[in-house]
């Protein structure tokens, strides 16, 4: 079994956030948390695709074991490519969490329509962010199976 | 966290499960982990599909906030429930989460395709299967921002 996590290979998460201070904050928090991850960070939605789908400069990067996906963002927002991935036969097994600081029912609702797999909202105190970190690091990253890279 | 105790209502789980002994230590750990949680058990799909859709003596079944699915079931099994719960715009946005003893990379991918929000290896012995409830409560009924339930 090549479970992530078990030491076998690095942990790569894909973060899709346009504001430079979120992505630091996710990034020492994910680092506090779990020294086998490697985070990527897309800034806006068509670099998310870019790298998703291997193009210019991400020729080489690598299929994403877990996705982090902010909704508002420049060029093409969250929603955009949340639907573009789960329209997509070769990624939409990737787990899409939603990591936003909107509160707002209709984008909760929205979110799930689209298949997102679950809706976190940021918190904006700093302790509380880095608790909700460990725990999608615990439960994503430790304890849910996902599915497979697929070769290629 | 506001999430779903925000209501001042208890939460509702569905726990779909035909082992009888599995079905009550989940029910344990979850009364352990969280006293608001109200755990509704159906012993096999047919019955889960007819708690979901209020059907006979299920007539006055709430809707779930939370779905928890084993695979293997008599009569209709669970990747056949989670297909009609994905398949059904009343249920879909339900998160549905797959708590099997299956292991196999096919179940797993195959749940992904049908949409599971995520899927989770139940551990034969019961301190990890306590430690993975505890997780499941922590994240999904702490920290996930679920869609709200529709007035019935």
């Amino acid at each position: 079994m090549s479970t992530i996590g078990a030491g076998d290979r690095p942990i790569e998460v894909l973060l899709v956030e346009d504001s430079p201070g979120d992505v630091r904050l996710t990034q020492e928090a994910f680092r506090d948390a779990n020294r086998a991850i490697h985070l990527h960070v897309a800034t806006d939605g068509v670099e998310a695709m870019a790298f998703l789908k291997k193009e210019g400069a991400h020729a080489d990067a690598p299929r994403p074991d877990l996705i982090l996906l902010d909704l508002n963002l420049p060029k093409m927002d969250g929603r955009e490519v949340l639907a573009h991935i789960k329209g997509d036969s070769a990624l939409n097994l990737i787990p899409i969490v939603i990591l936003t600081t909107s509160n707002s029912e209709a984008d909760i609702v929205k979110s799930y329509q689209l298949r997102a797999n679950c809706y976190l909202s940021k918190p904006v105190q700093l302790d509380e962010f880095e608790s909700l970190v460990r725990s999608i690091n615990d439960f994503w990253l430790t304890k849910a199976k996902l599915p497979h890279a697929q070769v290629g | 966290m506001q999430a779903i105790g925000g209501y001042g209502l208890q939460i509702e789980v569905l726990l779909v499960e035909d082992n009888p002994g599995d079905a009550r230590l989940t029910q344990e750990a979850f009364r352990e982990a969280n006293a608001s949680i109200r755990m509704h058990v159906a012993c096999d799909g047919v019955e889960a599909m007819a708690f979901l859709r209020h059907e006979g003596e299920h007539f006055h079944a709430p809707r779930p906030d939370l779905i928890l699915l084993d695979l293997n079931m008599p009569k209709m099994d669970g990747r056949e429930v989670l297909a009609l719960i994905k398949a059904d715009d009343s249920l879909k946005l339900i998160p549905t989460v797959i708590l099997t003893t299956s292991d196999s990379a096919a179940d797993i991918a195959h749940s992904y395709e049908l949409q599971a929000n995520c899927y989770l290896n139940k551990p034969v012995q019961l301190a990890e299967f306590e430690t993975l409830v505890k997780s499941i409560n922590d994240f999904w009924l702490t920290k996930v921002r679920l869609p709200q339930r529709l007035p019935t």
